[in-house]
């Protein structure tokens, strides 16, 4: 084998192991507003997930071992499992991480091959097929322990409304509510604050910042991402204040800081050049703002994201950046 | 510093490792009993020989001739008998053979008559033709032709003159000890390129990272008698590079498909510039080389080799230990493995790593591209490294050469950076010779095209040429026949008899003809034809079988 | 209304007029079509195709005469190349008309050489150097490898021998990067 015989220390692994570390300010964020639940699962879609990696790595011939260390299929399970509704059931979860991994990851060649983000093409197929159960949220502990029945759900107790909820039927009703959006859309705008869905937004924000740091993730997508989306709302709540909330309050949702940094960075199915990294950046977050203002459902970026997938090539093709001793301004063919 | 230093895109920072050998004091290397010195050493066309075996040759003669415009000498390094003029297995890593000429020293090391040039008087062709015939080339690697570079050509000068003391591979470290040990002649060797280039400015950049090399060169610049400027650059590889030599001291980068001349600019290697001195002050040729011998070795260090010592004696002079796992020459980021110890030392090796399990652990098994774009963010080329990789490994070369393959240099930083091992360079150096071998087969299809055009005109201009020739011979014929019968006043030869008459001949000329030419039939022979024809076909088997035989010998390696 | 019918004529004949125009002006010679393919084939002129030489092939496929796997010098690859021209769907090589074989040149020897001129009649490209009763040599530069040189020699002297690899021609290989397990 040639040159070159030396090699970086940086891996597959590191940098998913990274990821996924980065991950960990925001999943503390969840336990404490939404209480331990997502811990349940986080867990169940990690189990879910590797099982479903291991299982198609034997089925299409590849060696499981180099490929389940790669912590990828992790990785996609959590991002997936963060953007469920808290207490989600089972068969959700489940549902959800079987086709990311087994369709929009290996169906499509496996890691590395895969156009879409598997984790969004997860939430999609979820939020396309189960609409009611994905729209409906635990409410912060905030506002549950407000409640007069004063619910407290422990790791057990979530763990038994994930599985097969045996709670009394009020208690479920109590602990559910709408997403802030959903709030926003049926214009309840004075519940909106002290949420503390901006608490959650911070913390995934906090692990983004990290994973720049360590040149893990381009500042290019996140930015251009959040500028999509503040453009946007900006230009949208400066028309019409009463209908379309605050940029600020569209930027400091969980799922767009979550977006920003953790799924629209994924390389794998997005844009990689420099300014195709910014175009793909831009249209997310503009395409996330309209389907959430006119599109069908609460959140739009799992839709925004996938659509964007699809121009990727594109992007590549139109975005390409001069080169060592190229002319200025290339004619592109 | 008073000096701006620009930075160029890219580059990567792997570990030195270079104390590791330049503490110790240049070597010479002993004499060995046999030089083997392959006629290819430098780009462009190899060297045709001078000599024939059994001859005698002293030190620094010249053995074979440049051939061609791009091209340069190869000399004897030490004196004895030519042995051998053949194909030898060469410091490449096909592990093919290679015209060589193999001379048996006689351990008197007896120079040829030599002296110094008086290189101000002579007109610069003249200078430059007597540098092709010194055997000068880059001493940096690239080993191009030192002759060919130090014409300005049309241009008349090239302003900006760089030596590029960066040695930025890891683990070599020849230029740093030559540059601490000789900063005078590196420095004599300048003024005769800026002489022959007529530059006014004088760069020469040397990495942050040699200091002790920096002071001896400062040292040597201030007693000159013109201005040379000595450049401390940043460290980082491959900063080395002579495109990012010019960026980093100039700013400017050598547009794409051109040559650094275009903008004014040459850069040649510290090596080359003491190569240069030695041989106008000292009328000596090129037949010795610094070469770092280092890595896995008791005693790394730098040998003063001659050229054409096989490496295995050097590696056992540096002290050979247990454990190795395979040589490179070259440093870790483009050195190329060897294929075998007995490989002589050319102008182009400066550095003979030993490699080692601990020292190199053996790459980790790769996996798919994820995209991450770190290749890009490393390639010095400015080149999107994952999207060459993609069209190289599908065969797309089209798409690949879109994307510049061509810009690519094959430092290799993408392959270290790449965080799923992917062994990238090897799919460009894989492109790269797909589409030369295209071109060249594509070269040779016009070739064919147009023999192929030209023989069917020819024959039908042989046809045209014989209809009328036959035509001209009937109208003759038929004058003579219509002139001596017509006394006889009897039946004239009606036109139509007269041209039965010819198709007779015609034909049986004809028949004649392939009579002669046909195949010798095989039955009724004599004995001793038969005798013969037994012959012919043992001596063909025998061709067969020779034909055959390189085939096989393939096979086996 | 009358005006407005007017200018369409109008418009219409000058753009009927242009294009007639710029087809007389740009007519293009020859048979381009015909000339790409050429230029795909591999020029052994070896006839294997079944037409004697590339040219009259790259023709025959040009008006849809022949089918596009026929040339085996050509290869596979070659196939791809004029399904990627033609726009078709690639195939495997026709192997009735022959196999690919490695690059060769002919080689004559010279001692068995009779002089007979008849390899020289053969030699689609002029690769043989010789004059009648006088030894041959091949111009291996030249030679396409094409083998017509093989069947009318009467003293079979010529022999086609594989080109070597030598260190101008060698090629860095395909690399090997084993993702899937080796059953
Ligand atoms: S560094 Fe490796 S994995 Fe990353 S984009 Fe480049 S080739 Fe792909
Ligand atoms: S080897 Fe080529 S593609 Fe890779 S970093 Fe160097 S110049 Fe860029
Ligand atoms: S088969 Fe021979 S003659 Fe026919 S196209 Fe191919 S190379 Fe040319
Ligand atoms: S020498 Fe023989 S094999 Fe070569 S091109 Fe001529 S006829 Fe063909």
């Amino acid at each position: 084998m040639p040159s070159p015989f030396i090699l970086d220390r940086s891996s597959v692994t590191q940098i998913m192991a990274w990821v996924l570390v980065a991950l960990l300010p925001g999943i503390g964020a969840y336990v404490w507003l939404f209480g331990p639940g997502i811990l349940v699962t986080l867990t169940l879609a990690t189990v879910t997930a590797l099982a479903a990696e291991t299982a198609m790595l034997k089925a299409r011939g590849y060696p499981a071992k180099p490929f389940l260390t790669d912590l990828s299929a992790i990785v996609t399970a959590w991002l997936l499992a963060l953007s469920l509704p808290s207490l989600a059931p089972w068969w959700l979860i489940i549902t959800g991480t079987l086709f990311a991994i087994v369709v929009a990851k290996h169906l499509y060649g496996g890691l590395g091959q895969n156009i879409f983000n598997p984790a969004m093409i997860g939430y999609a197929v979820l939020i396309v097929s189960f609409p009611v159960q994905m729209t409906q949220w635990a409410g912060p502990l905030e506002l549950t322990s407000l409640d007069s029945s004063g619910v407290h759900l422990t790791l057990a107790q979530s763990a038994a409304v994930i599985f097969g909820s045996d709670l009394p039927k009020a208690t479920l009703d109590a602990i559910t509510m709408a997403t802030p959006l959903d709030v926003l859309r049926t214009g309840l705008h004075q519940q909106m604050t002290g949420v503390g869905f901006e608490w959650l937004a911070a913390a995934f924000l906090l692990g983004g910042l990290l994973l720049w740091a360590l040149r893990i993730i381009s500042w290019q997508v996140p930015l251009a991402f959040l500028a999509g989306i503040w453009l946007t709302a900006g230009f949208l709540h400066f028309f019409d204040a009463g209908r379309f909330g605050a940029p600020w309050f569209h930027l400091f949702t969980p799922s767009v800081m979550l977006c920003a940094f953790f799924i629209a960075t994924d390389p794998v199915s997005g844009a990689t050049t420099p300014r195709g990294k910014l175009v793909f950046g831009l249209g997310a977050g503009f395409l996330t703002m309209v389907i959430r203002t006119w599109g069908g459902f609460p959140d739009g970026v799992a839709f925004a994201i996938l659509l964007m997938n699809v121009c990727v090539p594109l992007i590549d093709q139109y975005t390409q950046p001069r080169i060592y001793g190229g002319a200025r301004k290339e004619p592109r063919a | 510093m008073s000096r701006e230093l620009f930075t160029f895109k890219g580059g990567v920072h792997p570990s030195g490792h270079k104390e590791a050998s330049n503490t110790r004091p240049i070597h010479p290397a002993p004499l060995p009993k046999t030089l083997v010195i392959p006629l290819r050493q430098h780009i462009g066309n190899p060297a045709k020989p001078r000599v024939s075996v059994g001859e005698r040759v002293l030190k620094g003669q010249m053995i074979a001739a440049a051939s061609g415009a791009i091209s340069t000498a190869v000399h004897a390094s030490s004196s004895g008998v030519v042995t051998a003029i053949d194909e030898q297995p060469v410091p490449h890593i096909s592990g093919l053979a290679d015209l060589c000429i193999t001379i048996k020293t006689d351990g008197r090391d007896e120079w040829i008559p030599h002296a110094p040039l008086d290189y101000q008087t002579m007109t610069a062709a003249d200078l430059r033709l007597r540098l092709r015939d010194m055997g000068l080339a880059g001493l940096g690697g690239a080993v191009f032709p030192s002759a060919v570079k130090l014409d300005p050509g049309t241009a008349q000068t090239c302003p900006t003159l760089i030596i590029n003391g960066g040695e930025c591979e890891p683990w070599i470290t020849c230029d740093d000890v030559l540059m601490r040990s000789h900063a005078d002649e590196i420095l004599q060797g300048t003024a005769i390129m800026r002489h022959l280039l007529g530059s006014s400015e004088i760069l020469i950049g040397i990495e942050d990272n040699k200091p002790e090399a920096l002071d001896a060169m400062r040292a040597a610049a201030a007693k000159l008698d013109f201005a040379v400027e000595v450049i401390a650059v940043p460290a980082c590889y491959p900063g080395g590079g002579a495109k990012q030599m010019i960026e980093t001291l100039t700013g400017k980068q050598v547009p794409s498909g051109k040559l650094s001349t275009d903008i004014g600019i040459q850069v040649f290697n510290v090596g080359t510039a003491h190569a240069l001195a030695r041989a106008v002050h000292h009328g000596e040729p090129l037949i010795s080389r610094l070469v770092t011998v280092t890595g896995h070795v008791l005693r790394p260090q730098n040998f003063e080799v001659l050229i054409g010592t096989p490496m295995h004696l050097l590696i056992t002079l540096a002290g050979d230990r247990e454990g190795m796992s395979g040589v490179l020459m070259g440093g870790p980021m483009m050195g190329m493995p060897m294929p075998d110890l007995e490989v002589p030392v050319i102008k182009a090796t400066n550095c003979i790593l030993v490699k080692s399990d601990a020292l190199f652990p053996p790459l980790p098994r790769a996996l798919p591209c994820i995209r991450c774009t770190r290749c890009a963010d490393a390639c010095p080329a400015e080149l999107q490294p994952q999207e060459l990789f993609r069209f190289a490994k599908a065969g797309d070369f089209g798409r690949a050469q879109e994307y510049h393959l061509f810009d690519c240099i094959e430092c290799g930083c993408c392959s270290y950076v790449c965080p799923s091992h992917i062994p990238l360079v090897d799919f460009y150096r894989y492109a790269k010779s797909e589409i030369w071998a295209h071109e060249k087969d594509k070269q040779a299809a016009d070739l064919a095209r147009e023999r192929h055009e030209f023989r069917l005109f020819r024959q039908e201009r042989e046809k045209a040429e014989k209809a009328e020739k036959l035509a001209a011979k009937a109208q003759a014929k038929r004058a003579e026949l219509t002139a001596t019968p017509a006394a006889s006043g009897a039946a004239t030869p009606t036109e139509a008899d007269a041209k039965k008459a010819l198709i007779a001949a015609a034909l049986a000329r004809a028949q004649a003809k392939k009579a002669e030419a046909a195949p010798q039939n095989t039955d009724n022979l004599s004995p001793d034809t038969q005798h013969e024809i037994a012959e012919i076909e043992a001596r063909r088997a025998k061709i067969l079988e020779l034909a055959r035989q390189p085939l096989e010998s393939e096979e086996k390696t | 209304m009358l005006t407005a019918i007017l200018v369409i004529v109008g418009i219409g004949i000058v753009i009927g007029l242009t294009l007639g125009w710029s087809a007389i002006r740009f007519k293009v010679e020859g048979n381009p079509l015909a000339e790409k393919i050429d230029a795909i084939l591999p020029q052994t002129q070896c006839g294997q195709c079944g037409f004697p030489g590339c040219r009259p092939y790259a023709e025959a496929i040009a008006k849809g005469e022949a089918d596009i796997n026929q040339c085996p010098p050509g290869g596979d690859e070659g196939v791809k190349k004029l399904a990627d021209l033609l726009g078709v769907e690639p195939k495997s090589l026709d192997e009735s008309h022959g196999t690919p074989k490695p690059k060769s040149v002919a080689f004559i020897d010279e001692q068995t050489c009779i002089g007979c001129t008849l390899c020289i009649q053969a030699c689609p490209v002029d690769a043989i150097a010789g004059a009648a009763k006088q030894m041959h040599t091949i111009i291996a530069a030249e030679c396409t490898g094409c083998e017509l040189c093989l069947p009318p020699c009467p003293v079979d002297c010529i022999t086609m021998v594989p080109i070597a690899e030598d260190l101008p021609h060698w090629k860095w290989k395909h690399p090997v990067i084993e993702l899937k397990r080796v059953a």
